[in-house]
């Protein structure tokens, strides 16, 4: 009969960090949604005209409601929809605080090679979210 | 006299909760037949279009509905949410598959990010497994990504039908090996010290694991990320394999690692969709929230019965929705 395995430190950290990054991100998306449905703050697209839209390919659609890429939804939290985008960009971005969390761990350790691959783990993830990377249009 | 009573109503009681479990699973099938119906309803010149009278709320409903469906039949037939969402949600609803996929990575992420702390906390995900992994299948599907939102609908379509049908190809016939064999670690996990031990409760023993043919499976998570970010369907179905059969992870570690691994994988693709536009809250936020009390109502009825049949059930939507995305996308069904 074994004992119960624990798990490392680090494995702890990102574990308790996680938890509460992605349940602080899922409160946030209810709570906006619940903002955008009652109509608190008016949305930048009107729920009525969504249906004209949703069957669009992305690019006709951000040409159509003049909606740009990239970060610019911060620009337009004040509207409904888009408050949805704080939620959205918190459960996104939950895994990189967690990497940052377990990087010193890493270090302390001195296991450089784990440490070195957190950071560029944290540097595809920052990149991606960056919004530097723009798809083609099709 | 007493003990055969008390055997009899467990006996009852267990018949009473498969009944229970099979009724619930028909009348999901059910349930999401109807939707896949009145998804169908639209003018069929314009499959992408509601009819004129129908108001917008009635989608994000019947997308909620049936995706609290879709959550207890990922559970009962052990597969990801977003294998399920995006060929069935992108075969029959309005939705461009722009949308879908972008809402589809976040439904998969999502159910990643939830199950997370508790693999991690409980020893079963392996940062040191994943870590590495992890690094190659985000960088991949942010090129997966991209390469999804610049290709025309019609060829993503077809591609993703083909998937569909590769994975219920390797539902089919992959095995599984709950403790593979692995004599010897190479020389890459070695170095990295990929190894570990986790506690099985149901023998209540410390299974030690290693992994062999590291490189290998590396190289394979270089498609794997591609894939998991050009279709938004989540990675379990190929993570779980390569884990477990080509690097030898014992199956547990392997399912548990897979889950774990999509929170990063789907974050770096999730990012490419929201910076280009491809996420509509009105889409997103009623199928997370459809298809997460799905799986807990799903948890429940597994932790009650496991009905066999359920799995065959969700074999059958996926070649279905495979096919619908397959001939969708060579124009032969729109």
């Amino acid at each position: 009969m074994g004992k119960e395995v624990k798990a490392t430190e680090e494995q702890i950290a990102y574990a308790k960090l996680l938890d509460k990054g992605m349940k602080t991100g899922l409160l946030a998306l209810i709570v906006t949604f619940f903002v955008y449905l009652t109509g608190i703050l008016s949305p930048h697209v009107p729920v009525n005209d969504l249906p004209k839209y949703w069957s669009m390919p992305v690019k006709e659609y951000l040409l159509a409601t003049n909606i740009h890429t990239g970060w610019s939804w911060l620009g337009m939290v004040s509207k409904g929809d888009f408050l949805n985008f704080i939620g959205i960009a918190f459960l996104a971005g939950v895994t990189i605080l967690c990497y940052m969390r377990i990087l010193p761990i890493f270090f302390r350790k001195k296991d450089s090679v784990y440490g070195i691959i957190a950071v560029i783990e944290i540097l595809v993830l920052v990149l991606a979210a960056s919004g530097i990377l723009r798809a083609g249009g099709h | 006299m007493k003990m055969v009573s008390r055997t009899s109503k467990i006996r009852n009681r267990n018949a009473r909760m498969r009944n229970l479990a099979a009724f619930i699973s028909l009348l999901c099938v059910l349930l999401l037949f109807l939707s896949f119906v009145f998804a169908s309803a639209g003018p069929a010149t314009a499959p992408a279009s509601p009819g004129p009278s129908t108001p917008w709320w009635v989608w994000p409903l019947v997308l909620f509905v049936v995706t609290f469906v879709l959550g207890i039949l990922a559970v009962l037939g052990g597969v990801g949410g977003g294998v399920l969402f995006v060929p069935i949600i992108g075969g029959f609803f309005p939705f461009h598959i722009d949308f879908v996929r972008g809402a589809g990575l976040l439904v998969a992420l999502s159910g990643a990010l939830a199950a997370g702390p508790g693999l991690l906390k409980k020893g079963m995900a392996d940062l040191r497994l994943a870590l590495p992994v992890a690094v190659i299948a985000s960088a991949c599907a942010i090129v997966g990504a991209m390469l999804g939102l610049a290709l025309p609908a019609k060829v993503v379509n077809t591609a993703l039908g083909a998937t569909i049908l590769g994975i219920v190809a390797i539902m089919l016939i992959a095995k599984k090996s709950e403790y593979p064999e692995v004599k010897q670690a190479d020389a890459l996990s070695t170095a990295l010290r990929i190894n570990g031990i986790y506690h099985e409760a149901s023998t209540g023993q410390n299974i030690n694991w290693k992994i062999h043919r590291t490189p290998q499976g590396l190289v394979t998570f270089i498609l794997i990320g591609v894939m998991a970010g050009m279709f938004g369907l989540g990675a379990g179905w190929a993570n779980v394999p390569v884990l477990n059969l080509m690097m030898g992870a014992p199956l547990k570690v392997s399912v548990a690692t897979s889950k774990f691994l999509l929170s990063i994988t789907d974050t770096s693709a999730a990012w490419i969709y929201v910076n280009n536009g491809a996420v509509l809250p009105m889409m997103v936020v009623p199928s997370i929230i459809g298809i997460m009390l799905g799986s807990i109502v799903g948890v429940k009825i597994l932790a009650k019965t496991k009905p066999a049949a359920i799995r065959s059930i969700v074999i059958i939507m996926l070649l279905f929705a495979g096919l619908r995305a397959l001939l969708k996308g060579l124009g032969i069904w729109n």
